[in-house]
């Protein structure tokens, strides 16, 4: 620029103020934004708006009383926290579910994948600009919330996975319903991607925006598929199996670019994965109890408890002391829709948590994003927020 | 549990071989239900972690969580937990440190990019300070909070409560008010009964343990 020519403009940086009451905040994130222009200089996140204390209230519950909290973290997909609690819980008892219960832990951690993906791409599709794609895919939500209810009669905190099984047998019928809808649900994603992934608008909104490298994505301590999306064929599915994935046939997709499209790109294949996993679930899954046959840790069949004094004072003590965990520390990770999902868990031997430590995906998301948006303009702000899957039930604890 | 079974050898390996890289530094390395867990000195930590990362045996190339666990009952109170996963290997490794209330811990966020937001959520929950982090500001906890919440003798209640008072148009934050006192039950007694020994009688006869003292 010729400064004798033009006159001197000074611009000077500016703080803008993102959320917290935005609907692209995904929640109560509140971004303070350095701005020189339209350019994002630095970005600050102040998170903690939703927090509750979760690990600090475990602390003072019993084992069992502290399932529900985690359906309570990342509410869109409740039942893999449960099942990661419920790990963590079994390794220190040293107990092992029986094969049914396995498979139906895996079969409803697969549709939480779906319930959490479609929720994120709808909704990242809503902030860049598409409206459709959220209410098509709301309705599948519905029927997916439909299969928790029946299962365990709650449409979204489930507290259904206990450890050492599942609460409760699948409903009779049920594995047919999920069978029909997992026969129709692929066609739901062809018009999914139909509306959205060659579509003009949400390619420029996406592709090269919030560019991560595998390098970075490691150093930034990204996990699931925006780890993947990095070019990483990193899934604790396969890498660390658990409950079972070992003995179920899928492939692990994953990106090329690191950008928000690929991200989204990756979440789409998932879900196709996912349905592949139902289905052999569905298809495998053998018949049998869904808890594991040890009084001191579930309780009695109501029925034993109708004739034995001794099942009843096992169920009394099961639900108002709760069962005791022998010392020692775990970390049990999984891989959860959003990324790794772990539990590290310190026992003292007590009914109680000592520490239950939650190591939530979204908060090394969050974390990184200052490195990820510098540079880049304020309406890459949504985009970039919407690809990394944030909720902030799990980053606020 | 295939985990261990996959990896069980490999982290022997690991195991044996972190013990030589780090010689002084390691207070105690062991493998427990399949998972490798050392303990180092504290003004070793961030040596200790470029060893882990950087080192061709090690390859531990990301931090996957950091956090705090308070035993007040030690004289070096906290334990800082580093978690960190070796994707070359498929293997985990739990680093912990000892720090007491008043001590700085080392920030290794030059290290590991990802631990800044952790070390700026154990700061806030445990008060422990990171020396040489870039930006130690509290993290989950409402801004001008006092206290920090997760040590052990705070309260689960808290001190303060927040309302909106419809006077003064305003959030306000008053002492906590229960309702209902806290209510907190003693579930130690023991699960199987009395056992053979009644009070007193260890006295009686030295040898055996004493029972566990139950609750009222």
């Amino acid at each position: 620029m010729n400064q004798a020519l033009s006159p001197e403009v000074e611009i000077e940086n500016y703080t803008l103020n993102f959320g917290p009451q935005h609907p692209a905040a995904h929640g109560v994130l509140r971004l303070v934004l350095e701005m020189d222009g339209e350019v994002i200089d630095r970005v600050d996140p102040h998170i903690g708006l939703l927090h509750r204390g979760t690990e600090k209230l475990i602390e003072y519950k019993t084992y069992l009383q502290a399932i529900p909290y985690f359906d309570r973290l990342d509410y869109v997909s409740p039942m893999n926290q449960e099942q990661t609690f419920a790990i963590a819980v079994e390794r220190l008892l040293g107990i092992d579910p029986p094969p049914r219960a396995k498979y139906i832990r895996m079969l409803f951690g697969e549709l939480t994948r779906i319930l959490n993906h479609i929720m994120n791409i709808a909704s990242y599709a809503m902030d860049v600009g598409a409206m459709t794609p959220f209410l098509w895919t709301f309705e599948e939500r519905e029927k997916i919330m439909g299969f928790y209810d029946e299962v365990c009669g709650a449409r979204m905190h489930a507290n259904y996975i206990r450890p050492g099984g599942v609460s409760m047998d699948m409903p009779a019928g049920l594995k047919d319903r999920i069978a029909d809808w997992a026969d129709k649900y692929p066609k739901m994603i062809d018009d999914l991607e139909g509306l959205l992934t060659e579509n003009r608008i949400f390619k420029q909104r996406t592709v090269d925006i919030g560019v991560v490298s595998a390098e970075q994505a490691i150093a930034w301590g990204f996990t699931g598929p925006n780890l993947r999306a990095s070019g990483l064929a990193w899934d604790l599915r396969k890498s660390q199996p658990y409950d079972g994935y070992e003995q179920i046939e899928f492939d692990v997709p994953i990106g090329k670019h690191g950008d928000c499209y690929d991200r989204y790109l990756v979440r789409v294949v998932e879900m196709r994965e996912s349905v592949r996993i139902i289905k052999q679930c569905l298809e495998k899954m053998p018949s049998g109890p869904v808890r594991v046959n040890d009084r001191k840790v579930m309780s009695p069949p109501r029925g034993e408890m109708k004739t034995s004094m001794e099942a009843l004072i096992h169920h009394f003590k099961l639900y108002t002391e709760g069962f005791k965990v022998p010392p020692g520390e775990v970390y049990a990770a999984t891989e959860a829709p959003k990324g790794e999902f772990a539990v590290y868990l310190v026992s003292d031997g007590t009914n109680k948590p000592y520490r239950c430590r939650i190591r939530a995906p979204g908060f090394l998301h969050l974390a990184a994003m200052d490195d990820m948006l510098r540079g880049h303009m304020l309406a890459d702000v949504p985009a970039v927020l919407g690809s990394i899957d944030i909720v902030f039930g799990e980053v606020d604890r | 549990m295939n985990q261990t079974a996959s990896t069980g050898e490999g982290l022997q390996q690991t195991c044996a071989h972190i013990k030589a890289r780090l010689a002084d530094d390691l207070v105690s390395a062991d493998i427990v239900r399949g998972e490798l867990s050392i303990k180092v000195k504290r003004a070793a930590i961030v040596k200790a972690l470029t060893t882990l990362r950087d080192d061709a045996g090690c390859q531990f190339s990301q931090l996957v969580d950091l956090c705090g666990v308070d035993y007040p009952e030690r004289a070096e109170r906290f334990e800082i937990v580093y978690h960190l996963l070796a994707m070359n290997t498929n293997q985990r490794i739990r680093v912990k440190v000892d720090v007491g209330e008043d001590m700085p811990v080392a920030s290794v966020t030059d290290v590991f990019h990802a631990a800044n937001w952790l070390e700026r959520e154990v700061w806030d929950m445990y008060g422990v300070y990171f020396s040489g982090h870039p930006d130690l500001r509290r993290i989950l906890t409402d801004y001008g909070f006092d206290g920090h919440p997760q040590r052990k003798d705070f309260p689960l209640t808290g001190y303060v409560e927040m309302r909106y008072d419809e006077d003064q148009k305003r959030v306000i934050y008053e002492p906590v008010k229960l309702v209902q006192d806290f209510r907190s039950f003693d579930f130690l007694s023991p699960w199987e009964g009395i056992q053979k020994l009644l009070p007193g009688d260890e006295k009686a006869a030295a040898a055996p343990a004493p029972p566990k003292q139950g609750g009222a």
